[in-house]
């Protein structure tokens, strides 16, 4: 694709270099002209061509292992397809849908990963933007605390949920302890439906707000300041520059943030998982943490239909249009009002 | 969208303004009370807590895990227990396997970022803003949902356990694009592309003289924080790879926690070792990488 350029690309040159050797007064020979229109064409090709040849690997990788196989699936959503044989299917039509839409772990998983979604997502981003307001102050040892609050990101889901099952443990774990301290009793953390909802939503908060406060910073870092000092001559106090300067302003980074953690809930799948190993993937005892991230798997890989499985990603895509749609209609009011 | 840092003339005098604007941004005049240093304090110790506790819990037995208080400080079983976690969860292959896949990603999708990026950012084409649309667009949807094809097509190559599998689809990277792009249009000035022009040099010089050079810095926070996501991916893997065939260290220490002894300080053992290299990493780099992420932050 590009290495046709090169030649392009010294020839000019070296003809700039001979230009002062041509015998001075003569024009350029017939076969100087040809070769110069030559040089000019492929400089043009050049021009024109190779911004398409920078970006299409981008979008073959993404046609190849993101497009294509979300379409595909919309496809394998109407057959029958085992994970033993995942060649040979059979098409059901619509069946894969109306057999889960018939099964109350479906409901059970959507209504979980809503629940575990709002109990994850809200206070990490509230906590997230007052971390932030904090380190917009001068700090000493600022980038301490940055890194340090970076440091969860770095941890993997994998290790993050294996430690906080230790943590989360019913009779010996730290936090059960803590609790007792204070005259609480021993909470299941794995079998209650609440708390354990709570408890999965934890290890996603931990591992996620400071990441989110590193954004928020940013964007605060953004503000331009006479927005503020014009607000302090009018008299407003730090809490009212708070919320009619600094909040006005991140409205589009917490409309951005808020997208992602959306979608990044409704995908959650190797918390829950982890969360209580030996009940894999039906997310507990009685499915109390299941998301519909580990819905899909069980239906997939442990009762081995793929097709049903690709029927429960189609739903979850289209969920996540919805998200889309009304997240575009929201930030279209909000500039218009602004 | 733009970024949220000012904008800096070359990567030299980058690192200075950054800090610089502290002094000017709201709130950046008033020196931080001793409650919010609290809250920080609080904060941070959250944050760390956890995972100084995870090497303690390492450094202990089972039975010290099994009694209540737990333990606070560490106990002389740490090397004992990273020993039997390397050899029990595979931990040495999963290493080198990760360390392939996450660096041969990594590498590949600051590449392509790259180029991409500048011709997103510097180059006039046709239906240039259209694609830029779409690149973002491809952001919000998740890459677990096109697992089922990926896994039928695995199954029809006999990739299963194949490092390769969990390569190629993770080179799909719009983030990688869009940090580019916004690194690109502020960092690369367009006198220099047209003073390489004007020298006679084709796209692909321009890219490897100019463009190379210039985005270095941010060439090298956009393949930290690619290999710390590769390092860290669950899901794809864990479908592809299995614990004792051919996997990466998340699926090992996962594997851990499913074995059929539920040793907690092995499997805490297992946990710090496939943490420990990316922690190292942030206590080198953390700061490269904090400024990469507030930099890569999408405003509008």
């Amino acid at each position: 694709m590009t290495t046709g350029h090169d030649t392009a690309a010294a020839s000019p040159a070296k003809e700039g270099g001979a230009a002062p050797g041509r015998p001075s007064g003569g024009g350029p020979t017939e076969q100087e002209q040809r070769r110069r229109k030559r040089q000019s064409r492929r400089w043009q090709r050049d021009v024109r061509w190779s911004p398409y040849a920078f970006v299409s690997p981008f979008f073959l990788l993404f046609l190849a292992f993101g497009l294509f196989p979300l379409i595909y699936t919309g496809w394998a959503s109407l057959h029958q397809v085992e994970l033993t044989a995942p060649t040979d299917m059979d098409w059901v039509g619509l069946r894969n849908y109306t057999r889960i839409f018939d099964d109350e772990f479906f409901w059970n998983a959507a209504e979980n990963t809503l629940t575990i979604g709002i109990i994850s997502t809200v206070p990490q981003l509230l906590m997230a933007m007052g971390i932030a307001h904090i380190l917009n102050y001068k700090l000493r040892a600022s980038t301490f605390y940055r890194v340090a609050m970076l440091a969860p990101y770095a941890t993997s889901i994998a290790a993050a949920s294996l430690l906080f099952v230790l943590l989360f443990g019913r009779d010996y774990g730290m936090i059960n302890w803590a609790l007792g301290a204070v005259g609480i009793d021993n909470i299941d953390w794995q079998n209650d439906k609440w708390a354990s909802q709570i408890a999965v939503s934890t290890i996603v908060i931990w591992r996620w707000t400071g990441y989110n406060a590193l954004i928020y910073l940013a964007a605060m870092q953004a503000i331009p300041q006479d927005l503020y000092e014009s607000a302090a001559l009018d008299g407003a106090s730090r809490w009212q520059q708070f919320f009619h300067v600094t909040l006005p302003s991140l409205r589009p980074t917490i409309l951005f943030t808020v997208v992602v953690s959306t979608i990044g809930a409704s995908q959650l799948f190797g918390e829950p998982l982890l969360f209580d190993a030996n009940k894999g993937a039906s997310g507990g005892s009685q499915h109390q943490f299941q998301t519909l991230g580990l819905y899909l798997y069980e239906q997939g890989w442990v009762n081995q239909h793929l097709g049903r499985a690709s029927a429960i990603a189609w739903t979850m895509f289209l969920i996540l249009i919805v998200i889309g749609i009304v997240n575009y209609v929201i930030s279209r009011r909000l500039r218009a009002s602004s | 969208m733009t970024t949220t840092l000012t904008k800096p003339d070359s990567p030299e005098d980058r690192r200075p303004r950054v800090r610089r604007p502290k002094a000017a941004r709201a709130g950046g005049q008033m020196h931080a009370g001793p409650i919010a240093y609290v809250i920080l304090a609080l904060f941070t110790l959250g944050s760390l807590f956890p995972l100084v506790w995870t090497a303690i819990a390492a450094s202990r037995d089972n039975q010290r895990l099994a009694q209540t208080p737990p333990p606070f400080w560490f106990g002389s079983n740490l090397f004992d227990n990273l020993d039997l976690a390397w050899n029990d969860a595979n931990l040495g292959e999963a290493f080198l396997n990760t360390t392939f896949v996450a660096g041969v990603s990594a590498a590949t999708i600051v590449f392509l970022s790259t180029i991409a990026g500048f011709a997103f950012a510097k180059l006039r084409f046709k239906g240039r803003n259209a694609m830029m649309l779409i690149v973002i667009g491809t952001m919000m949807v998740p890459p677990q949902l096109s697992v089922i094809p990926l896994y039928m097509m695995v199954a029809e190559l006999d990739w299963s356990d194949q490092l390769q599998a969990v390569i190629l689809p993770s080179l799909v990277s719009a983030f990688g694009v869009f940090f580019m792009r916004q690194y690109l249009l502020q960092a690369l000035p367009d006198e220099i592309i047209e003073a390489a022009r004007v020298d006679g040099a084709s796209s692909w010089r321009v890219i490897w003289h100019v463009v190379f050079p210039a985005a270095r810095p941010a060439m090298a926070v956009l393949g930290m924080l690619m290999f710390v996501q590769t390092w860290n991916d669950f899901l794809w893997p864990f479908l592809v790879l299995t614990q004792n065939g051919n996997p990466t260290v998340q699926v090992a220490v996962a594997g851990l926690g499913r074995g059929y002894t539920p040793d907690q300080s092995l499997i805490m053992a297992g946990a710090l070792l496939g943490t420990l290299p990316l922690l190292i990493v942030f206590a080198i780099f953390g700061k490269q990488i904090v400024g990469g992420i507030m930099q890569g932050a999408v405003k509008g």
